[in-house]
């Protein structure tokens, strides 16, 4: 779909740029036999105990709104886990609030918190929604570029250099989406007192806090002094493996949870009903499924990792998230150009790491949430391409 | 034997599928070609990995004649071996698959596979229920299995997933 521009929408949609990744899906979604390294989701479906308490939901017919914030039980159901598996103390009445995807939890943040021209600090390679759903808030994002030789870790110096005082948070996420790349306890608690020095927000998109395979995951809001200048932003989807249920979180002080549920009331009312009542049974009874995909995800991370140094497209090791983000600077493409040949001559979807922001040029996103099979094949693919180049 | 982590590792990824090549076992578990191998012997020689199996759907197979069927048994446990010994008279016969001792309304539930049903008939009645202990025997043949040792037969694999996604 070609971008185009109308009379009757308005200036700041008009100028938005569409997503880089649409391009990609239109030129794949023709094509038979992709192996497809592009998708951004896991390769489970979500757990059969968890479908059924869905299905037993509309049996009972629960099929009316919840209260705003979401069902009362699933934000304590939330509390328990934030406190069991990341170790931060959220009141279920007071600091969470259940949202249409963790997206739509980092709209109504940027919503609730920027003022015309306060700016948000976004750290790249990113999520491709960041920088729109500032710009969308009436925000200025501000883009710093985390760099492969840090192994897509931001310094807190680079960090510093762009705060100003219209900067009003710092927008983060780790493990990262494209990158993989996870920050250790003593990263974050750098850039911790970086917002304490200039008293600023993080909005931390925990969604891949799940995903962590060398080491422990520590969550921003954790980190001493952080939880009340911290707006957490999880979810289901990638942890839990339900995408398609639309259902994320978000923890944060009670002014500013207060806050943007007013924001949340008036643009979505509340999460689906169906899929809040799967999250309750995802949460009580669904570690084992999630123990078992972690194990999963980390085996195919070191083959996928492994593999492509081993053909010559260097790769850092993710600690964390589904992605390997290895360079193809070696092969003298550009992302896109990689990424467009690739598919066209050999039939592999991957995602251009350009489409991420600038510093992602030069990398190609690769998702091991796939079949080993399917991986092997891939490999395979990838190496014929390099080496008839 | 008491596993190291990696060799965990390894017995998980060989149970679901047993021909992983070795070179990608050792990649996923992230230790060397020659370590992995190593393991893989000391698993095998421990017998904690038993035998390499295929899991086969013979009804695939055109004019295969298999029949499998499960077979409640009731029996007197004798004094000093209980339902040891009777347990194993049955499970000796070729035809019999599997048997387990239950709890519930019968005692022993042997699986037993022929080619026809007309041989499972006579295999219960001329060797089965012929002997002492055998009180009484219920048999119910299978018709269709649609999930074996957690295997499903005919799995809905297809990525429902779209193509390209952020």
């Amino acid at each position: 779909m070609e971008s185009t521009k109308s009379k009757y929408v308005s200036k700041l949609v008009n100028e938005l740029k569409p997503s880089g990744i649409r391009r990609f899906f239109d030129l794949a979604a023709g094509m038979e036999g992709v192996i497809s390294l592009g998708v951004g989701e896991p390769d489970f479906v979500t757990p059969w105990h968890v479908r059924e308490s869905a299905i037993n939901s509309l049996e009972q017919g629960y099929t009316s709104y919840t209260p705003n914030a979401g069902l009362l039980e699933l934000r304590q159901e939330i509390a328990y886990y934030m406190k069991n598996q990341f170790n931060v103390e959220y009141s279920p009445k007071e600091e969470i609030i259940v949202t249409v995807g963790a997206s739509s939890a980092i709209d109504i943040a940027m919503r609730t918190i920027l003022d015309p021209g306060d700016e948000v600090i976004v750290v790249e390679p990113c999520f491709v929604a960041y920088v729109p759903m500032v710009e969308l808030a009436g925000g200025v994002a501000v883009q710093v570029q985390a760099s492969k030789e840090n192994d897509f870790k931001i310094q807190p110096d680079q960090l510093e250099a762009v705060i100003t005082d219209k900067t009003k948070a710092i927008m983060l996420c780790s493990p990262n989406n494209p990158t993989g790349t996870m920050l250790s306890k003593h990263e974050l608690e750098e850039i911790a007192n970086l917002a304490k020095k200039y008293d600023l927000l993080i909005i931390a998109d925990e969604i891949y806090a799940e995903l962590a395979y060398d080491e422990e995951y520590t969550s921003m809001a954790a980190i001493e002094g952080m939880k009340e200048r911290t707006i957490l932003v999880s979810g289901f989807s990638k942890g839990f493996a339900m995408t398609g249920w639309r259902l994320g979180f978000v923890c944060s002080p009670p002014e500013i949870s207060n806050a943007m549920l007013k924001v949340h009331q008036y643009a979505l009312m509340c999460a689906s009903t169906m899929a809040q009542y799967a999250a309750i049974e995802a949460l009580k009874n669904g570690r084992p499924e999630v123990d078992e995909m972690i194990k999963s995800y980390r085996r195919r991370r070191n083959y996928i990792v492994q593999s492509f140094n081993e053909i010559g497209l260097e790769c850092h090791n993710p600690g964390g998230a589904f992605y390997a983000f290895p360079s193809i600077k070696s092969t003298g493409l550009s992302s896109q150009e990689f990424a467009e040949q690739l598919l066209l001559k050999e039939g592999v979807a991957v995602v251009p790491g350009d489409v991420f922001g600038e510093s992602g040029e030069g990398h190609i996103r690769c998702s091991y949430a796939t079949s080993l099979e399917q991986l092997q094949e891939a490999i395979k693919r990838i190496k014929h391409f390099i080496e008839n180049l | 034997m008491k596993l190291t982590a990696k060799e965990m590792e390894i017995v998980e990824i060989l149970e679901k599928d047993s021909r992983v090549a070795v070179e990608d076992i050792a990649k996923m578990v992230a230790l060397s070609v020659e370590e992995t191998k190593e393991s893989i012997k000391r698993l095998e020689e421990n017998k904690v990995i038993v035998k390499y199996i295929s899991i086969v759907d013979w009804t695939k197979v055109e004019e295969h004649p298999g029949v499998r069927a499960m077979i409640d048994v009731k029996v007197t446990p004798k004094r000093g071996v209980g339902f040891d010994d009777i347990a194993e008279r049955i499970y000796r016969f070729d035809e019999v698959n599997s048997v387990y001792l239950m709890s519930g309304t019968y005692d022993l539930s042997v699986i037993v596979e022929a080619k026809s049903m007309n041989e499972v008939a006579n295999f219960v009645s001329q060797k089965l229920s012929t002997l002492d202990s055998v009180l009484s025997t219920t048999t119910h043949f299978i018709l269709k299995k649609y999930k074996h040792d957690g295997i499903i037969f005919e799995p809905d694999n297809k990525d429902k997933r779209i193509v390209v996604s952020p």
